[in-house]
């Protein structure tokens, strides 16, 4: 796959938040803070750092990615359709009856969801799966990564994994958390806080970097450090701010679980069209 | 049928035993293969194959929402992954990751529920497991297994391997007679009749399976004849064989180590209310939890033995009758 330039890379970003807004507003439920948060992360993978062939989806020397925190998963379908896995025009399907973009990923449904997930803390296990298969098998060129949420961390599950990469040294896993912050019922921090998360993964024996996750270029820089390393399973901690792109649902925890209206998904639109004003004369 | 003779002494032997003997085998056959356990590999039996296939053995420690999640992983990448620990924590505390990521993900995990049932003795309530088959058989795209001896776990571990569906296998502790012999057929999905009879239909799974021979045995002294029906697959069931039974003898009592609800006596009673009503018992835990004891007298204590699956055939029969 060719390497897009950074500034190309941004423009998909934003294309990917302009899809969500239109999806999330079509499909009047669903979750716009995180996948808003993530479009940045989910560009650099899908464009840059992952091997993958969206006509082959199961094609046996991919690349595997897991989204943890499966709703989300706008983010990801939006990323898919742009990156070819099929037509944008289906993105308006999501969580309607009949379409493979269930309201939280299926595996079975969409060739290229690698696995169905929605219920918290059970991503990371599945890649430690993964991740022994792919040593057994001598298959270390290939990766696997995760994307998981700061409030899923909350989830026991978690840490069970996060052992047991450390202690069978799986160095093929790299996770990102999605350090955004918010959760359901407010701000991490007063839920259920989460800090010092850093130095909780770096006792759990795991190589942490912490990143801009809105800066593509930091994403990517980030993941190829984290192949290099080799004695340890690698934790990306990208701080995003939720919302991303969107003045009026950026860092408001209220905008986890809603959608936008019509007139917000406007408003949304128009802002992500004119880079939050900077652009003057936008074409409609 | 081939089975052991029962008039003999039978041999005995714990059921997980035959697990361990079917999985090295399962890995010798199939490179595969693969298993994790959380933090009862001797007791599970799984440590045959832990130190014959070290490279394709995980240890996961006492994590079992770990356990079961870390298989399914394995399954991705195209591996056969036997997970064990007992059946009180797995299946038992992670239920949700069984549904989430191997059953609605559709990933051939093969789920090992050692020391279920009462017959695990002294532990008490917390560590005998009787709501493991119900948990279990609620799912869709689980197969749900209960062997009646060690050598029909054998058979029913290499059919799992082969098996490209989720599996639960349900193990007991304690030495169980052996009933069957290597001749005797085992294919997943299929019940067996064990003795032939014409007035009322025995119809067991796993550890039961003995005792409801005993009790036909006796029952016959009774001037009653009763056909044993061994179901060692709860799910899916063997609807014909069953069926077939029941409309020649029009009486039925279950028999499991089990909970009533949910179980082998839930799935018959299903089955039998919308295809073939009749009078029926069940033979089973009676919504309540059991207690430290020897496995014998907790058998008794609870009514699951010979002697009240041949009470209940009385009483069923009574009400066939009347």
């Amino acid at each position: 796959m060719q390497k897009l330039p950074i500034e190309r890379l941004e423009i998909i970003a934003n294309d990917i938040r302009q899809d969500i807004i239109r999806m999330l507003e079509t499909a009047g439920s669903g979750h716009s803070a995180g996948p808003l948060g993530l479009a940045d992360i989910f560009t650099a993978l899908y464009f840059d750092i992952l091997k993958h062939d969206p006509k082959k989806p199961d094609w046996p020397e991919r690349d595997i990615l897991i989204l943890s925190n499966g709703h989300c998963v706008p983010v990801r379908y939006a990323t898919m359709a742009q990156a070819g896995y099929f037509d944008r025009k289906e993105l308006l399907t999501l969580r309607q009856f009949g379409s493979r973009l269930q309201g939280h990923p299926e595996r079975l449904r969409l060739p290229g969801m690698e696995t169905t997930s929605g219920p918290l803390g059970s991503g990371l296990s599945q890649a430690c799966g993964m991740a022994l298969g792919l040593r057994i098998d001598k298959q270390m060129h290939r990766w696997v990564y995760v994307v998981m949420s700061d409030g899923e961390q909350d989830e026991g599950n978690v840490w069970e994994a996060a052992m047991l990469a450390s202690k069978y040294k799986l160095n093929n896993i790299i996770a990102i958390t999605d350090r955004n912050n918010i959760q359901i019922d407010g701000p991490t921090e007063s839920v259920m806080p989460l800090e010092d998360l850093r130095a909780k993964w770096e006792a759990f024996g795991w190589h942490v970097l912490e990143i801009d996750g809105n800066d593509i270029e930091a994403v990517i820089d980030a993941c190829a450090m984290g192949r290099a390393i080799v004695e340890k399973p690698v934790m990306i901690i990208a701080h995003t701010v939720p919302g991303k792109g969107v003045d009026f649902m950026e860092y408001d925890f209220h905008w986890h679980g809603s959608p936008p209206n019509h007139e917000q998904a406007i408003k949304a639109l128009h802002e992500l069209r004119t880079l939050g004003g900077k652009i003057r004369s936008e074409h409609q | 049928m081939k089975l052991a003779d029962l008039n003999a002494k039978l041999e005995t032997e714990p059921i997980r035993k035959g697990f361990g003997r079917g999985l090295l085998a399962a890995a010798k056959a199939n490179p595969n293969v693969v298993a994790a356990c959380a933090d009862l590999t001797g007791s599970t039996a799984m440590d045959l194959f832990a130190t014959q296939f070290p490279e394709r053995f995980i240890e996961i420690g006492v994590a079992e929402q770990n356990l079961v999640t870390v298989g399914a992983g394995l399954a991705a990448i195209g591996k056969i992954p036997f997970v064990s620990s007992y059946a009180v924590f797995s299946p038992g505390r992670n239920w949700e990751q069984i549904r989430t990521t191997i059953c609605l993900n559709d990933r051939p995990v093969k789920i090992v529920g050692s020391h279920a049932g009462v017959s695990v003795g002294p532990d008490g309530a917390t560590h005998q497991m009787l709501e493991d088959i119900a948990l279990m058989r609620v799912l869709p795209n689980m197969v749900v297994i209960a062997p009646g001896d060690s050598i029909e776990a054998e058979k029913a571990t290499l059919a799992m391997a082969a098996d490209k569906r989720p599996n639960y296998l349900r193990l007991a502790r304690e030495a169980t007679p052996i009933i069957t012999t290597k001749e005797t057929p085992f294919e997943i999905g299929r019940a067996y009749i064990f003795a032939r009879g014409a007035d009322i239909s025995l119809i067991t799974s796993g550890t039961m399976t003995y005792h409801a021979l005993v009790a036909a045995e006796s029952l016959y002294k009774d001037g009653i004849e009763a056909e044993v029906i061994h179901v060692p697959t709860i799910k899916p069931l063997d609807r014909e064989t069953i069926l077939r039974s029941v409309r020649k003898t029009g009486a039925v009592v279950t028999a499991e180590e089990a909970q009533i609800a949910g179980g082998l006596g839930g799935a018959i009673a299903e089955l039998l209310a919308e295809n073939h009503p009749l009078p029926m018992l069940r033979i089973g835990m009676q919504d309540r939890f059991g207690e430290s004891g020897q496995p014998n007298e907790l058998l008794e204590h609870f009514g699951l033995d010979a002697k009240h699956i041949r009470l209940a055939a009385h009483q069923v029969l009574d009400r066939k009758g009347s």
